[in-house]
């Protein structure tokens, strides 16, 4: 009876507590989508109350500007920067974590090291090199640049999670005499899965939204990502804010991250074994 | 073959090399907004049609920083990816040694538009760019409520600051909480180094710095001008002017919860929009003067048209910028968009101040309108733009007073100042 | 005999093993070579390029007249007056701000992010939608959410100090972002807001790979679920919340387009980006500008160093037996 008792207030606390992080996490979201329908004044209105007055605004994305190409471009160039950044991680991760070798520790501290200046500072480098590549306004200048900002990352998560497995596993492998790339793909990959996705989805996100780089390396409407192409938005006058329309585009670009965390949280899952924490 | 066809062969092929020749490919970034954008692109087209040139416009950030920011890597690493920039009336002395002199193009055009800002766009004897349109800071007002309280149109601050709270503290009495006096721009940013101009100007304070280059921010008119403005924040304008840029002022003021507002004339349209609830209770004056010897004034805004000095086609691109700043362009851009002209005979055409009474009613304020110190600081501008609108931010919000302030501030400009600007 | 024979066979072992050895590590370089190669192309250089302007008096107005004036950037005296960065009290100012809003941002992230990945971990229903909730504020792109929250936290129509005067928690609006008091909290709150999620994602993945046994015994044996907590999980997932915590820190000690949209270059709030892009960019001081985001570097450096030590980090470690 207590029992019972017990583990009702304990699954009571839990939704309580779930209910509050979604809450919280989609409110501003929710208001987000409540402005993209309305226009004019009554943007300024704090009411909290769905009204659907208007979809110009989600019409107006679409017509005032190649916004259907935007979104494709940034699927493409967060694809590939996820992709590229996942391979050469993989492999490199491989190596820092299981192999030891001379020199690992300042290896490690070096890829760091790329990650603590801030983007404006090599941006006019980044910049001069993209021009020196010959591709400038083009995807691929947004995706090379792009993967040199989540490839530090990634490699550090992927060398963390490959340290903590077992030594056994590819102890056995090794002694059947199979070559590293086997050992990489036939041990470690199945076992890596939720750490891949989480790291492809963290470096997919943040490619997506990165505005710096994207902003600086495009020219026309047609090479622009998304956030680039929000921010590009304009009023009608110089001082005005499409207020409707940013939302709009900002609602119309989060559901693919929605739509694509619920695809992936399966995969996410699948590292979940009988005894995780339970209540 | 028959000769009528060899010679149509030949012409063909002459007519298609020269055309080839040339037919170049230009790159213009001009409005950034939707009107502004839509009267250029229009515009370009024309030109297109007249020269048989391909002009792609380029649609850059909305946030005039964010544009300096592109223009400056663009330009500072050589690159023709844009041949045509429009410029802020205060860029000319920063970007000026990237910009094509124009004056070999122009044919004496320059010398229809206003000398103001002619000199602003000419940097080391060299005309970098010719004006598109001009703006001014502008006080807006609401007409009904100075009627219902039988009050006139403020020529002083310190009237506007009385009448304001008069009005204010009536207002509020009757149930309207969320009512404020004044609303402006006072952010740490550009706009609040337009605003304190404004207010020092009119107390005859000067412009921060004066045409040779000497510092003269510190004297006893603009302490009087920062002082005053100082006791409006709490009294009269929400704590919050302190972050407010145009479309915050234009927010507060549009809803119904202000009853003056400083701002560019961009907002005299949106206030008259169909869903405004202001709508036809607006009016528009100049800037009050600072005390009964004082002067009315506005900041001068605008922008302008110029070319990259890395251009592959400096003939074009120039032609482009004649093209689009021409006195039939300017007449359309005021009739269609109520852009306020940069050519002096224009503000007196009849059907211009037919579209746009407003136009002609403020000319003064046009011409007279106070540049920002950009010219004397040449490169420094920013530098300099950005101490001052600090210490006003600082005086402002009570953490120093005027005259301590603008004594820190002398002595900052005096470093930046250094070796000259 | 017998002797000479076994000493023989381990000697031929152990030169097995060493040959297997240096393979490996052969193959560890071949394998690091493609990120290698592509961290030093493409980040090399402008990395090395910033250090050396940080050297050089180059300006934005034209950077064919560079020259190099050495340690000017970072001081010099001048008329008896001391100038560069290592006076400049604007950029102290950024570098304490900058600092404070990392260790209290990271801080608050790190409890949050533990908390939701703990509730994340656990069986319910519905679970995969609420991930996707979770995610909703990293996903949004910063550029749009800074501008969002700035009008959400607008004191005259945001919608916070509505919600907040209806329900009775302050007299009057709050001007959230412009007072000086309340703009570094504000930033703060809505960098917890966005990057949480973050947090949570990377802790749950590293709860997601701890072996169930373990928690099998405890509940077995009934230690209580707190104690199994500080006892079992955290010290088995701090690697993972060790990365996790760096990275944040990199970033937050980095932060610039909240920062900048939310106050844009107010004091207040000036973190050490935004002093490096103004005057890289406004200032159009690149050589200063460069100096100052070398010397950011150095102070990340130094504090992610910090961290390492103090997390006990050790980069050298090989896999777990």
């Amino acid at each position: 009876m207590t029992q019972t008792m017990k583990r009702r207030i304990q699954t009571g606390v839990l939704y309580a507590l779930i209910l509050c992080v979604v809450v919280l996490s989609i409110f501003p979201f929710y208001y987000a989508v409540l402005s993209s329908f309305r226009s004019g004044t009554e943007l300024f209105s704090s009411s909290l109350v769905p009204d659907f007055s208007t979809i110009d605004n989600y019409i107006g994305i679409f017509t005032a500007q190649p916004f259907g190409t935007n979104i494709l471009n940034s699927i493409i160039v967060a694809t590939s920067v996820v992709v590229l950044s996942l391979f050469i991680a993989v492999t490199a991760s491989y190596a820092l974590a299981r192999i030891s070798f001379r020199g690992r520790g300042l290896l490690l501290m070096t890829i760091l090291s790329v990650s603590m200046f801030p983007q404006v500072a090599i941006l006019s480098g980044m910049f001069e090199l993209i021009r020196a590549l010959g591709v400038y306004n083009s995807l691929p200048g947004l995706i090379i640049p792009n993967t040199v900002l989540t490839l530090p990352f990634t490699v550090w998560v992927l060398t963390t999670f490959m340290r903590e497995l077992p030594k056994e596993l590819e102890e056995a492998a090794l002694v059947d005499g199979a070559s590293s790339w086997t050992i990489v793909r036939r041990v470690f990959l199945p076992l890596m899965w939720p750490a891949l996705v989480t790291t492809g989805l963290l470096a997919f996100i943040a490619a997506w939204n990165e505005f710096l780089f994207a902003l600086t390396f495009t020219l026309s409407n047609d090479v622009r990502t998304v956030p680039v192409a929000i921010a590009l938005m304009s009023g009608a006058s110089e001082f005005e804010l499409p207020w409707g329309r940013i939302m709009a585009a900002s609602v119309v670009v989060t559901v693919p991250i929605v739509v694509l965390v619920l695809v992936f949280q399966r995969k996410i899952v699948a590292g979940l074994t009988a005894g995780a924490v339970k209540g | 073959m028959t000769l009528r066809q060899t010679l149509l062969a030949t012409a063909v092929l002459s007519f298609a090399s020269f055309g080839s020749a040339a037919a170049v490919e230009l790159n213009i970034s001009c409005g950034t907004v939707g009107k502004g954008q839509e009267l250029c692109k229009e515009a370009v087209a024309e030109w297109e049609a007249k020269t048989g040139h391909t002009v792609n416009v380029i649609s850059v950030p909305t946030s005039t920083t964010d544009q300096l920011a592109l223009y400056q890597q663009i330009l500072g690493s050589g690159s023709d990816d844009i041949d045509v920039f429009e410029v802020d009336v205060i860029w000319p002395g920063i970007l000026g040694s990237h910009l094509l002199d124009l004056s070999p193009y122009t044919n004496g055009a320059e010398e229809d538009h206003f000398d103001a800002i002619i000199e602003n766009n000419t940097y080391q004897g060299k005309l970098v760019a010719m004006p598109s349109y001009t703006d001014a800071g502008l006080l807006y007002y609401r007409k009904d409520l100075l009627e219902k309280y039988d009050l006139p149109e403020p020529t002083t601050w310190q009237e506007l600051a009385d009448t304001a709270k008069t009005i204010q503290d009536a207002e509020r009495e009757a149930g309207n909480e969320k009512m404020w006096g004044f609303v402006y721009q006072a952010k740490a940013y550009e706009g609040l180094t337009c605003d304190a101009l404004e207010w020092i100007d009119s107390f005859n304070g000067g412009s921060i710095v004066n045409a040779e280059g000497d510092i003269t921010v510190n004297n006893p008119n603009a302490v009087e001008a920062l002082d005053l403005a100082a006791t409006w924040i709490g009294t009269i304008a929400p704590e919050g002017v302190l972050n407010y840029q145009e479309e915050d002022s234009r927010g507060v003021f549009q809803s119904g919860n202000a009853v003056f507002m400083r701002n560019w004339p961009y907002a005299w349209a949106l206030s008259q929009s169909e869903d405004s609830p202001v709508k036809g209770k607006v009016g528009v004056m100049a800037l009050p003067k600072g005390g009964e010897d004082g002067k009315q004034t506005g900041a001068l805004g605008g922008w302008q048209l110029a070319v990259s000095k890395y251009t592959k086609n400096p003939e074009e691109a120039a032609d482009l910028v004649m093209w689009l700043t021409r006195k039939d362009e300017q007449k359309r851009r005021a009739i269609e968009g109520s852009y306020n002209p940069t050519i002096v005979s224009l503000y007196d055409d009849p059907e211009i101040l037919e579209a746009a009474p407003f136009i002609g009613q403020l000319q003064d304020t046009f011409s007279n309108a106070v540049a920002r110190p950009s010219r004397a600081t040449g490169a420094n501008y920013n530098k300099v733009s950005n101490a001052f609108y600090n210490t006003v931010h600082e005086i402002l919000s009570g953490k120093t007073d005027a005259e301590a302030g603008l004594a820190d501030l002398e002595r900052d400009l005096k470093r930046i100042k250094r070796r000259g600007w | 005999m017998t002797l000479a024979l076994s000493a023989s066979g381990a000697g031929k072992k152990s030169a097995h093993k060493s040959k297997l050895t240096s393979d490996r590590i052969r193959s560890a370089w071949l394998f690091l070579s493609p990120m290698l190669i592509t961290l030093a192309v493409v980040a090399g250089w402008p990395l090395l390029r910033t250090i050396w302007l940080g050297f050089t008096d180059a300006n934005l107005s034209d950077l064919s007249r560079t020259t190099f004036i050495g340690l000017e950037n970072y001081y010099v005296t001048f008329d008896g007056e001391a100038y560069g960065l290592l006076v400049d009290p604007d950029w102290w100012n950024a570098v304490w701000n900058t600092i404070w809003f990392t260790v209290v941002s990271v801080g608050l992230e790190t409890i949050f992010g533990m908390f939701i990945a703990l509730v994340l971990n656990a069986e319910f229903r519905g679970r995969g939608f609420v991930r996707a909730a979770v995610l909703i504020p990293w996903a949004i792109p910063t550029v749009v959410s800074a501008q969002m929250w700035g009008w959400m936290l607008h004191d005259q129509f945001g919608v916070l100090n509505e919600i907040l005067l209806t329900i009775g928690l302050i007299s009057q609006p709050i001007a959230w972002t412009a007072d000086p008091d309340t703009a570094m909290w504000a930033v703060i709150m809505v960098d917890v807001w966005k990057t949480t999620p973050f947090m949570a994602l990377l802790i749950l993945a590293g709860l997601q790979m701890l072996p169930g046994d373990i928690y099998e015994a405890a509940r077995v044996d009934g230690v209580h679920p707190v104690r199994v907590f500080f006892k079992v999980t955290l010290p088995l997932i701090k690697p993972a919340l060790m990365v996790a915590i760096i990275f944040r820190a990199l970033d937050a000690l980095r932060i610039f387009d909240l920062i900048y949209v939310l106050t844009s270059n107010s004091a207040d709030t000036m973190s050490m980006s935004v002093y490096a892009r103004q005057q890289l960019v406004d200032f159009q001081e690149v050589g200063y500008g460069s100096a100052a985001a070398t010397l950011l570097f150095l102070i990340v450096a130094v504090m992610t160093t910090i961290t390492l030590m103090a997390g006990n980090v050790k980069l050298s470690e090989g896999p777990q037996s």
